[in-house]
């Protein structure tokens, strides 16, 4: 199994190659990709500089351009894809239909990877994918149960990525409106969800915390109570007269000790989510995989999870807590 | 302009969903979407109850549309999808990629649901040339990204299809793996006793202050708002919509498709009676008045 790194900036991209992964995904610095953040992604240098580094070391650069055009913008998507075929990159990662049938017509030697954003949880829909625009990959979704990625990877016409670590949309990628309900910006048109700029933290007299997105409260927090990013999905409400994490406690995604059966299943690729996130993450993360899918390579029979990976991963997660997700019915 | 009924989203009793699309049956729609389109374990009616309903149905004259689940995951919803896909005689609102890829295959013409995520005129051509016939834009699709669509497609020399937009009720926002209303109610997914029954217009989630900001329906999330696009009918017709889509509410639907029946035939904007929707204007969703 390849395993995909996050590279949000130059320095991640380094960090995430020198420790071991086969590929990195990163973005331009505009709304073409789902992490459109001030002061992250890649001007022209920096991506020639970064897939410099990786192809010297025989490693992959794939460029996510995985957000939706209007018919307005449709222009600066298709010079992205050009873009990408122009330097080299390994492959673009796309979700949206025209963007996908620009890159297959224009540039149809560069490989096509489904987005997670594309929403394709099923055999019919990768079949209409791989037909209509000849993807090579997907990403899918974090709503199927390891039983679902078991089977769909029998019935897929093409190579399955799934994610293995990480941040955790608890919603249907792509197709989620909570952060445009509240503050008009679209992560599917602009590619960001909770936008910082509609974040506001209230300091209160007894020492407590409040934090809105966009006038929306999204929860309280006690003095010393940690306190996550304000997204609606991980925020405190009541419901029936109780208030709790409604939808989901800030905590991230965890498949580690899912690592052999993926890799029986036939899976091709583990992603690990956090283009957001600096270098030691990067660095840490990667490192700690690249050593559990080596130990597998090496001896799958007897893999099992050594002592300080877990530590190490939790340390990353957010809120400390990892999860299996969506993989283990339980969570459903 | 046409009016449509909606696929309910909510899970209501069989005898309730039955009354209540017998009811229909009179009123002046002209358009039934039927099916479950948010979780495949609620069978108070099953496949076959569908089918034989929209049968039934096509007797008053109504068009009938089969809608189909915006997300698949299990061998057994991608099979009650091929039911509905292989009966024929039924378009089919493909909510999601597996649904559009069976009409495809199946040379079937299908409505392009809110779900799908069409953005712009060349992923609507695409679709056109798959079969889709008809287009209901997602939720956050406002009035100026339909605008240049709509000259993007005469750019392009191509016609537009059907136009139908969600004019009454909450807004479907999310779709997830898990169930919420389980979460809620502290059993689990497997084991939920079809529990969502007893909230029949969804469960109410409010922020910490009490302002209501959400609904939970199983495994999707709703706008608290019932939004109401009716004030902005000059518009919609001037932007060629075809289709007014209004979602059931367990009451006062019989009095909510009178008020549109009326808009529509007159030249005049009608009152409003649910919440402004944000969106259609390039705004949060959410109505300036319901933020705290």
């Amino acid at each position: 199994m390849q395993l995909v790194c996050p590279a949000g900036n130059l320095p991640a991209l380094q960090a995430a190659i020198d420790a071991g992964a086969d590929a990195v995904y990163a973005g331009l610095r505009d709304q073409t990709n789902a992490r459109a953040f001030p002061g992250l992604n890649f001007d022209d240098a920096e991506l020639r500089a970064g897939m410099a580094y990786a192809h010297q070391r025989g490693r992959q650069v794939y460029l996510a351009l995985n957000t939706y055009p209007d018919s307005a913008r449709m222009s600066q998507w298709y010079a992205a894809v050009d873009k990408a075929a122009e330097f080299g990159c390994d492959a673009i990662i796309a979700a949206e239909l025209a963007v996908l049938d620009y890159a297959a017509r224009t540039h149809p030697a560069m490989k096509r990877h489904l987005s997670v954003q594309g929403s394709a949880t099923t055999a019919a829909a990768l079949r209409y994918m791989h037909e209509r625009f000849g993807i090579s990959r997907a990403v899918l979704p974090r709503v199927l149960s390891i039983q679902q990625v078991e089977r769909l990877c029998e019935g897929s016409p093409v190579p399955l990525e799934v994610f293995a670590f990480g941040s955790l949309c608890i919603m249907v990628e792509g197709r989620c409106q909570l952060s445009s309900y509240v503050t008009g910006a679209s992560p599917n048109r602009q590619g960001v969800c909770s936008p910082a700029k509609f974040v506001r933290w209230e300091e209160h007299a007894d020492g407590r915390r409040s934090v809105r997105l966009n006038h929306v409260l999204i929860d309280r927090f006690e003095p010393q109570e940690p306190a996550g990013y304000p997204t609606v999905c991980k925020g405190r409400f009541e419901v029936g007269g109780e208030i709790f994490h409604a939808l989901e406690e800030p905590t991230s995604l965890n498949t580690l000790e899912l690592l052999p059966r993926l890799a029986q299943a036939g899976v091709a690729a583990l992603k690990i989510e956090g283009r957001q996130r600096g270098v030691a993450y990067v660095g840490s993360v990667t490192r700690t995989w690249r050593a559990a899918l080596d130990r597998y390579r090496d001896a799958p029979a007897s893999w099992s999870l050594q002592p300080g990976w877990q530590p190490s991963l939790a340390q990353h997660a957010e809120g400390h807590q990892t999860t299996l997700g969506p993989y283990h019915r339980a969570w459903h | 302009m046409q009016l449509s009924l909606g696929p309910l989203q909510y899970f209501w009793p069989r005898e309730r969903t039955l009354a209540f699309y017998r009811e229909a049956a009179d009123w002046p729609v002209e358009i039934i979407y039927l099916g479950e389109t948010v979780c495949s374990k609620r069978r108070e009616l099953g496949t076959r109850d569908w089918i034989a309903l929209a049968e039934e149905l096509v007797g008053s004259g109504k068009q009938i549309v089969l809608s189909s689940l915006a997300l698949i995951e299990a061998e057994s919803e991608l099979g009650v999808l091929k039911r509905l896909v292989g009966h024929g005689g039924f378009w089919i609102e493909a909510n999601d990629l597996s649904a559009v890829q069976l009409c495809r295959e199946q040379g079937l013409p299908f409505v392009g649901g809110p779900t799908l995520n069409i953005y712009n005129h060349h992923a609507l051509a695409l679709l056109m040339d798959d079969g889709l016939r008809r287009w209901v834009p997602g939720v956050e699709q406002g009035h100026v990204l339909l605008r240049e669509l709509r000259e993007a497609m005469q750019g392009a020399q191509r016609n537009m299809p059907q136009l139908e937009l969600i004019a009454f009720g909450r807004l479907p926002l999310a779709y997830s793996a898990r169930c919420f209303t389980a979460r809620a109610l502290d059993v689990a997914k497997d084991q939920c006793d079809f529990r969502c029954i007893e909230y029949p217009d969804g469960m109410p989630l409010a922020t910490r202050e009490g302002t209501p900001f959400l609904r939970i329906n199983g495994i999707q999330i709703q706008g608290e708002e019932i939004t109401d696009l009716g004030p902005e009918l000059p518009t919609l017709r001037e932007l060629g919509v075809d289709i007014l889509r209004l979602y059931p509410q367990l009451d006062g639907m019989a009095e909510v498709v009178a008020h549109f029946d009326a808009a529509r035939r007159a030249p005049a904007a009608p009152s409003r009676i649910g919440a402004r929707n944000g969106y259609w204007h390039g705004e949060p969703g959410m109505q300036p008045s319901s933020l705290a």
